[in-house]
């Protein structure tokens, strides 16, 4: 398995002009670890979206890399994007599970199917244009530079550490106010692409 | 001209050119009997991009990331998704203050008078509850009010709602 902060080192080396969504609990960690925060849209406010709001990105922005940094919980609630991506096959589209197999903002509970379920297998049959795992960060650091050049939509699975957050209290699931906002940044980011 | 043959009361083609009159370049969609005509509109016409997806909840989260790349889009959904797309109304929709219109095909709707469908029943108190403004459009001679809705939306600073309560006829 690989710290998600290793992996994040490395994704910030090969991400050049992408445009970055992570999301939930990822996303302080990516802000801490991105040089490019003004290509940073973070997907805070709703739980399971970020795939389908990096959809959307990329149709409306197709000459830019788009790469979705998602949660594996997050991803079990909007599973049905990937066939919604799959349909458009956006060249442009990294769709990046960060599969830890917990929900870690709620304390650690197993997601359904944690020790059974393969997104990659999930991406294959739905139509993705490749799929690539990494379990290993020698691996990783080698080949993710690969996995991004190919043509998208492109699904990305990289097994990371469990590091559950303990369990929130009432409330404690709105975004951090350290976290960019996810209404800041379209804003920002539709200022910037708007013709 | 037999009854089979009439002219509809709310055509697909006057919908489409209120979307292309008001700039749409997306249409984030997932069937219903609302809209079938619609969206053989659509597909002729070739102008709007449309993006079939598998579940409402997805339509607002697609719309938020084409409205953030520039483009203006709209979501096609029917009332029973609408239901099914709370949260993404919640935290995308109002959380962010995103002025997307949705054309929500009014499932149930009986004009005011009685209906055994709860999915009509239930769809202006939910909206009522959102705080989601709304336009009800059944024929052609309504087809201004879409115009509206883009018009308020930007100043609302959220989603506005056009219910379609006639069914399309190509």
């Amino acid at each position: 398995m690989i710290n998600q902060a290793d992996f994040f080192t490395v994704l910030n080396k090969h991400r050049a002009q992408a445009i970055v969504l992570p999301t939930m609990q990822a996303s302080i960690p990516w802000q801490e670890a991105s040089e490019r925060a003004e290509l940073d849209l973070p997907v805070n406010n709703v739980m399971g979206k970020a795939s389908s709001v990096g959809l959307g990105v990329a149709l409306a922005l197709p000459a830019t890399r788009v790469i979705v940094l998602d949660g594996d919980g997050s991803l079990e609630m909007n599973l049905g994007s990937m066939i919604t991506i799959a349909g458009k096959q956006p060249k442009n589209l990294y769709h990046i599970v960060m599969q830890n197999g917990i929900y870690g903002m709620t304390g650690g509970q197993p997601i359904p199917a944690a020790e059974r379920v393969s997104f990659a297998t999930i991406a294959k049959g739905a139509g993705y244009a490749a799929t690539y795992e990494f379990d290993d960060l020698e691996d990783l650091t080698t080949r993710l530079g690969e996995a991004l050049a190919h043509a998208g939509p492109v699904f990305i699975t990289v097994r990371v550490v469990p590091k559950p957050r303990i369990a929130a209290s009432r409330g404690g699931g709105k975004p951090s106010p350290k976290v960019r906002s996810t209404g800041a940044a379209i804003v920002a980011f539709r200022q910037r692409f708007a013709k | 001209m037999t009854t089979h043959e009439r002219e509809p009361d709310l055509n697909p083609r006057t919908i489409l050119a209120q979307l292309k009159k008001n700039g749409v370049t997306h249409v984030v969609y997932l069937p219903d009997t609302e809209s079938s005509g619609l969206y053989q509109a659509m597909l002729a016409d070739g102008t709007v991009e449309v993006i079939p997806i598998t579940r409402e909840g997805e339509a607002l989260g697609i719309a938020a990331g084409l409205y953030a790349g520039g483009k203006t889009p709209v979501c096609v959904i029917q009332n029973t998704g609408l239901f099914e797309s709370g949260d993404s109304i919640r935290g995308l929709g109002l959380e962010c203050n995103l002025p997307i219109v949705m054309l929500i095909g009014y499932r149930g709707w009986t004009r005011r008078g009685p209906t055994p469908d709860s999915a009509g029943r239930h769809t202006e108190p939910m909206l009522q509850a959102w705080g989601l403004s709304y336009y009800l459009v059944e024929t052609d001679a309504d087809t201004e009010r879409i115009s509206l809705a883009f018009r308020d939306a930007p100043a609302a600073r959220k989603p506005v709602v056009v219910l379609i309560g006639g069914e399309y006829a190509a």
